[in-house]
C-alpha cells in the first residue's frame, strides 16, 4: 500500500466510521462493535505511518488546490506522527470508556454521539497530518464544529449555555485572529507550507514578527492560554468521555500542537531566539500555569478542578514552545504525550465515579475510595503523572522543560515550574487521599455502591498502566521528536 | 441560431410570461416555467462557452448597428451574471410547485409565474444588454414584476411590503434615469462602450458628475446598500417562499453587476474614484452594512427577515470587493455574488420548506424541528456555516479574496473588521442552529415530516453547490478572476 493512500485512510477511517455507526443506529451493540473496529483499524494504519516515520520516510499527499497556492495537503512529521498515534490508541481506550459510561448513565442520543466523536478524530488526525496552514485551520474548524455537539449533548439550559461559549470563543478567536494571522503570513511569503526552519525568516520585520505570534498564540484558542481559557471549564458539561479525550487528548492538544507546530515550522525557533519575539509568550505561559493552578485548588466541582488543571498543563506545551530551544520543543512535545496520558486517567475515574456514585464534588468523595479502591488507585497513578514524580510518564515533560528554560537562562521559569508541581499536589493528591482514609460522612449509603462498570475499568487501567510505561520506556517518543528538523 | 442565442435569453422568457398569462392555469403555467427556466442556462451556458474562447460577443438587436440600434455586449462578467441567474432559476422551480401550491390561492398561481417569468426576463436583459436606456427598461421589467410578486405574498403584511418597495424602487430607477439623461446630453449615446469612448475629455464636468451621483445612488438603492436598504426586510419576509429564494439569489445581484458596469466600463474607475469620494463612501458604508445589518439581523425573531438583514450585510461584502477596486478584491466581490446567491438561495429554500410543514417562520415554534426534518435543518447549518465562511465552504472563498484584497491595498484593519463581522453571522446562524437542534420540541414542529423530495432536491442541489464551489473554485474563481479583469480594463 502507497504511503499517499495510507495517509488518506487514516482520514477517511473514521469518517466512514461515522456514516457506519449512522447505519447501525438501531442495533447499539453492532453500532458499538462499529466504533470499536473503526478506532482499531485507524490505529493499524496510523502505526504503519508510524513505521514508514521513525525510518525516515516523511510521506507527503496533496488532495487537492482550492486556489492557486492554496490546497489541502498532508505531509507526515515526527511531531504530527505522535499526535497522531496518541489521538487514535487513546481512542481504542475511550471507546471502551464511553460504552460503559453511555449505558451506565441512560444516556438519550448516543447514535449522534459516537458519530462527532468519529469526525472529531478525523479531523484530529487532518490536524495532525496537515501540511500547510489552510489544510490545518481547515481541520481545526471542522474540529471545533464536530465538538460542539458533543458539548450541548445533555440539551439543558446548562449545556446550551456552555455550548455557545465553547462555540464562540473558540470559533471567534480563531476567525478573529488566527485566520488574518494566516493571511498575513500568506500575503507577506506567498506560502503557507510547514517548512523546516520557518518561512517567515528574511519575510517580515522584527516588530510583525512578534505581532503574528500574539496572533497565532491567542488565535490558536483550544491551547487554552489565558485568557482565552474559558471555553474549556465551559465544556464540562460533556458528558465525561467527551471531556476526557477530546477536552484533555484531541482538541486541547490540537491547539498547544498547533502552537508547537506554528512555532517550529512558520516562525522557526532560530528566528524567534534572535528576535526575542518569543520572550512574552513565555511569561504569559508561565503565568497561566501557576494561576490555572490556583484557580484548580479553589474548585470543589472535581471536573472543573481537572479543567482548570488542564488549562495549567497546556501552558507547559506553549512555554516549551515560547522558549524556542531543542529541549523546550522536546518538553513541550513530551508534555503532550504525557499529558494525554495522565489527564485522560483522571477524567475516567472522575466518569467513573460519577457513574457508580452520581458524586460530582471533591468534598464528597470522604471514604469513597474504600469501595471503589480501583478507581482511586487510579486516580492515584494519573496524579502522580500530572505532578511530574517518578514513577510516571510524567516526569520526563518536567525534566527536558525545566532543562530548556536553564538552557534559556530563565532560572525563574525553573521555579514556576517547582511551584507549579507543588501546586499539583495540593490539589491533585487530597482527592485520592480523602476517598482511602477520610471518615465517610454521617448515614451515607457508600455501601451499596460498587465499583464502574466492567468497560470503565478496563479503560482506566489501560491508561493508568500507560503511564507507567511511559515513565520505563520514554525512548520511542524522544527518538521520534529528536527527529523533528529544527534547523 | 447560434449567433441568436442572446436574443434567445429575453425572447423566451417573455413569450413564457406571455403563455402564462393566457393559459391561466397553475399547474400548465408551472409547466411552461420549468421548461422555460431548464432552457436558460443552456443558453446561458453557451454564450459563456463562447465568450470564454472567443472574448465578447456583440450582438445587434433587430438588425439595428450600434451604437444607433440597442446592442446586447456580454463579457465574462456578464456572462457569468446571466449564467447565475439562468442556473438558480432552474434549480428552484420544480421546488416551485408545491410552495407556491401551498401558498398562493388557485386563481392568482398563473399570474405568480407570468410575474416569475417577466421577473427573470428582466434581470437577464439588465445583466444581457449593452446599452443604458435599455437597462432601465428591463431594470423596471424585473421591478415591476418585482411588486407583484411580493404582494402575492399569504400575509397582508405583504401588500405593505410591497408598496414600501414600490415606492423607493420607483425613486430609485428615476434616479438612475435622471443620470442616464445627463449621460444622452453630454455624450449623445447610451451605448456603454460608446459612451465610454466619448466620455474621456469631459469626466471632470459637472453635469458627468452629476450623472454618476444620480445613477448611483439609483442603483445603490436597487441593491439594497446600506442605508438605502429599508425596502429589503420586509419584502424578502412577506414575499412568498419561492419569490424571496428566487430574489435574494438574482435580483440585488443583477443591480450589483449594473453597478460595476457603469463604474469599470463607463464611467472608467479613475474618472470616477479621483474625482469622486466614491472609494471612501463605499468602504464606509460596506462596513456599515456588514455590522450594522447582521447585529440587527441577530435580533429578529422572524428567520425569513433574519436571513433578509443577513442578505444587507452580505452585500456589504460585495461593495466591499468593489471598494477595494483591485484584482483580487474585486474578484473576491464578484465571487460572493455567486456564492451569496448559492448559500442565501440554499437557506430561503430550507426556510420555505419549513413554512410548508408549519405554516411559520418564528423562530421559538422552530424549536427541536432538527429532529422532525434532519436533512433540511442539516442543509441549513451547512449552508449556514458557508454564511459565516467556515473553510471547506464557497463562504470562504470570497472572504478570502476579499481579505487578501483589503492586504494588498495596505488596509490589514480592514481583514479583522472583515473576520469580526463574519463572527456575528455565527451568532445569528448559531442561534437558530441552537433552537432548531438542541432544544425540546415545540408544539407546532412535533408533527412536522421532511420535506417532499421535489423540493428537498432543489434546495440539496444548491447546498452541494455551496461546498463544491468552496472545495474547487475553477468554475468560480476562475470566472470571476477574468470578470475582474474585463472590468479592470475599461480603466486603462
Amino acid at each position: 500500500m502507497s504511503m499517499e493512500f495510507l495517509i488518506i485512510l487514516c482520514l477517511v477511517i473514521p469518517a466512514v466510521g461515522a456514516v457506519l455507526i449512522a447505519l447501525a443506529h438501531k442495533v447499539p451493540n453492532l453500532r458499538e462493535a462499529v466504533t470499536l473496529g473503526t478506532a482499531g483499524v485507524l490505529l493499524v494504519a496510523v502505526l504503519s505511518v508510524l513505521d514508514a516515520v521513525l525510518k525516515g520516510v516523511r510521506p507527503e499527499v496533496s488532495l487537492l488546490e482550492i486556489l492557486p497556492g492554496i490546497e489541502i495537503a498532508f505531509s507526515v512529521e515526527p511531531l504530527g506522527m505522535m499526535f497522531a498515534v496518541i489521538a487514535s490508541g487513546l481512542w481504542i481506550v475511550n471507546s471502551v470508556y464511553s460504552i460503559g459510561y453511555m449505558r451506565g448513565n441512560n444516556e438519550p442520543r448516543q447514535t449522534p454521539f459516537y458519530m462527532c466523536f468519529a469526525v472529531a478524530i478525523s479531523s484530529t488526525i487532518g490536524i495532525a497530518f496537515a501540511e500547510n496552514l489552510f489544510t490545518l485551520f481547515l481541520f481545526y474548524e471542522v474540529l471545533t464544529l464536530s465538538t460542539y455537539p458533543l458539548v450541548t449533548h445533555k440539551g439543558n439550559a446548562a449545556a446550551r449555555a456552555g455550548g455557545r461559549v465553547y462555540l464562540l470563543l473558540l470559533l471567534g478567536t480563531s476567525m478573529l485572529l488566527l485566520l488574518p494571522a494566516i493571511m498575513i503570513t500568506w500575503v507577506s511569503t506567498g506560502t503557507m507550507d510547514f517548512t523546516a526552519g520557518g518561512i517567515l525568516n528574511g519575510k517580515v520585520d522584527d516588530v510583525t514578527v512578534a505581532l503574528l505570534l500574539m496572533l497565532y498564540a491567542f488565535g490558536i484558542g483550544k491551547a487554552a492560554l489565558m485568557p482565552i481559557h474559558f471555553w474549556l471549564p465551559s465544556a464540562m458539561v460533556a458528558p465525561t468521555p467527551v471531556s476526557a479525550l477530546l477536552h484533555a487528548v484531541a482538541v486541547v492538544k490540537a491547539g498547544v500542537f498547533s502552537v508547537l507546530k506554528v512555532v517550529i515550522y512558520i516562525f522557526g525557533i532560530d528566528l524567534l531566539t534572535r528576535t526575542g519575539a518569543s520572550e512574552w509568550l513565555v511569561y504569559v505561559a508561565g503565568a497561566t500555569i501557576v494561576i490555572a493552578s490556583l484557580v484548580a485548588l479553589s474548585k470543589d466541582n472535581l471536573k472543573a478542578r481537572l479543567a482548570y488543571s488542564t488549562v495549567s498543563q497546556l501552558s507547559y506545551v506553549v512555554l516549551g514552545a515560547a522558549l524556542a530551544n531543542s529541549w523546550g520543543i522536546l518538553g513541550g512535545g513530551m508534555q503532550i504525550t504525557m499529558h494525554a496520558v495522565g489527564k485522560i486517567t483522571l477524567f475516567f475515574c472522575a466518569g467513573a465515579i460519577y457513574t457508580a456514585a452520581h458524586k460530582t464534588e471533591v468534598s464528597e468523595l470522604s471514604g469513597l475510595g474504600r469501595v471503589m479502591p480501583f478507581t482511586f488507585g487510579a486516580f492515584l497513578i494519573g496524579a502522580l503523572s500530572i505532578i511530574g514524580l517518578p514513577p510516571m510518564g510524567g516526569v520526563w515533560s518536567k525534566w527536558y522543560l525545566a532543562l530548556g528554560a536553564l538552557d534559556a537562562e530563565q532560572v525563574l521559569l525553573v521555579a514556576v515550574l517547582m511551584v507549579s508541581s507543588l501546586l499539583n499536589v495540593a490539589y491533585l493528591l487530597p482527592i485520592p487521599f480523602k476517598g482511602f482514609f477520610g471518615a465517610a460522612p454521617e448515614g451515607s449509603s457508600d455501601e451499596k455502591i460498587r465499583e464502574a462498570p466492567l468497560p470503565c475499568l478496563i479503560a482506566i487501567g489501560a491508561t493508568s498502566v500507560g503511564c507507567v510505561l511511559l515513565f520505563l520506556f520514554p525512548e520511542p517518543v524522544f527518538d521520534l521528536l529528536s527527529m523533528i528538523d529544527l534547523r | 441560431m447560434i449567433e441568436n442565442l442572446p436574443a434567445l435569453q429575453i425572447v423566451i422568457p417573455l413569450l413564457g410570461a406571455v403563455l402564462c398569462a393566457l393559459v391561466r392555469h397553475g399547474g400548465i403555467a408551472w409547466a411552461i416555467s420549468t421548461l422555460v427556466s431548464w432552457m436558460m442556462p443552456v443558453v446561458a451556458g453557451l454564450i459563456l462557452a463562447q465568450v470564454l474562447s472567443d472574448g465578447a460577443i456583440s450582438y445587434a438587436m433587430g438588425g439595428w448597428a450600434p451604437p444607433f440600434g440597442i446592442e446586447f455586449r456580454i463579457d465574462a462578467a456578464n456572462g457569468f451574471v446571466l449564467l447565475l441567474i439562468s442556473v438558480v432559476g432552474a434549480v428552484i422551480m420544480p421546488y416551485a410547485r408545491r410552495s407556491v401550491g401551498a401558498e398562493i390561492s388557485r386563481r392568482n398561481q398563473a399570474w405568480f409565474y407570468t410575474m416569475y417569468l417577466l421577473c427573470l426576463c428582466g434581470l437577464l436583459g439588465v445583466s444581457i444588454t449593452g446599452d443604458a436606456f435599455n437597462a432601465f427598461v428591463f431594470l423596471e421589467v424585473s421591478s415591476l414584476s418585482t411588486y407583484a410578486l411580493i404582494a402575492l405574498g399569504k400575509d397582508r403584511r405583504a401588500l405593505l411590503a410591497a408598496y414600501q418597495y414600490l415606492i423607493m424602487g420607483t425613486i430609485g430607477a428615476t434616479l438612475y434615469v435622471i443620470g442616464v439623461g445627463l449621460l444622452y446630453t453630454m455624450t449623445g449615446s447610451l451605448n456603454f462602450v460608446d459612451v465610454a469612448a466619448r466620455i474621456a475629455d469631459m469626466e471632470t464636468t459637472r453635469p458627468i458628475l452629476a450623472a454618476i451621483a444620480f445613477i448611483m445612488v439609483g442603483l445603490s438603492l436597487k441593491l439594497a446598500l446600506f442605508p438605502l436598504h429599508v425596502w429589503l426586510p420586509n419584502a424578502y419576509a412577506y414575499a412568498p417562499s419561492l419569490a424571496t429564494a428566487f430574489l435574494a439569489a438574482t435580483a440585488t445581484k443583477v443591480a450589483v453587476y449594473l453597478m460595476l458596469r457603469f463604474l469599470f466600463t463607463v464611467f472608467g474607475l479613475h474618472a470616477t474614484f479621483e474625482n469622486l469620494p466614491l472609494t471612501e463612501i463605499f468602504l464606509a458604508l460596506s462596513i456599515a452594512a456588514m455590522f450594522g445589518a447582521s447585529i440587527v439581523a441577530i435580533f429578529q425573531e422572524n428567520v425569513k427577515r433574519m436571513l433578509a438583514y443577513s442578505s444587507v450585510a452580505q452585500i456589504g461584502y460585495i461593495t466591499l470587493g468593489i471598494a477595494l477596486a483591485n484584482q483580487t478584491g474585486l474578484t473576491g466581490g464578484i465571487v460572493h455574488l455567486f456564492n451569496h446567491a448559492m448559500m442565501k438561495g440554499a437557506l430561503f429554500l430550507v426556510l420555505g420548506a419549513v413554512a410548508f410543514r408549519l405554516g411559520t417562520v418564528k423562530i421559538e415554534e422552530l424549536a427541536g424541528l432538527g429532529r422532525r426534518m434532519p436533512v433540511t435543518m442539516g442543509a441549513f447549518v451547512v449552508a449556514g456555516l458557508s454564511i459565516i465562511g467556515t473553510p471547506g465552504t464557497a463562504g470562504f472563498i470570497s472572504k478570502w479574496y476579499l481579505a487578501v484584497g483589503a492586504l494588498e491595498q495596505g488596509m490589514w484593519w480592514l481583514v479583522f473588521l472583515l473576520v469580526a463581522s463574519s463572527l456575528l453571522s455565527v451568532v445569528y446562524i448559531g442561534r437558530v442552529v441552537e433552537v432548531v437542534w438542541f432544544r425540546p420540541l415545540s408544539e407546532k414542529a412535533e408533527g412536522a415530516r421532511e420535506m417532499p423530495l421535489d423540493m428537498l432536491v432543489p434546495t440539496l442541489i444548491l447546498v452541494a453547490a455551496t461546498v463544491y464551489f468552496g472545495i474547487d473554485t475553477s468554475l468560480t474563481a476562475d470566472i470571476a478572476s477574468s470578470a475582474a479583469s474585463a472590468l479592470l480594463e475599461g480603466v486603462k
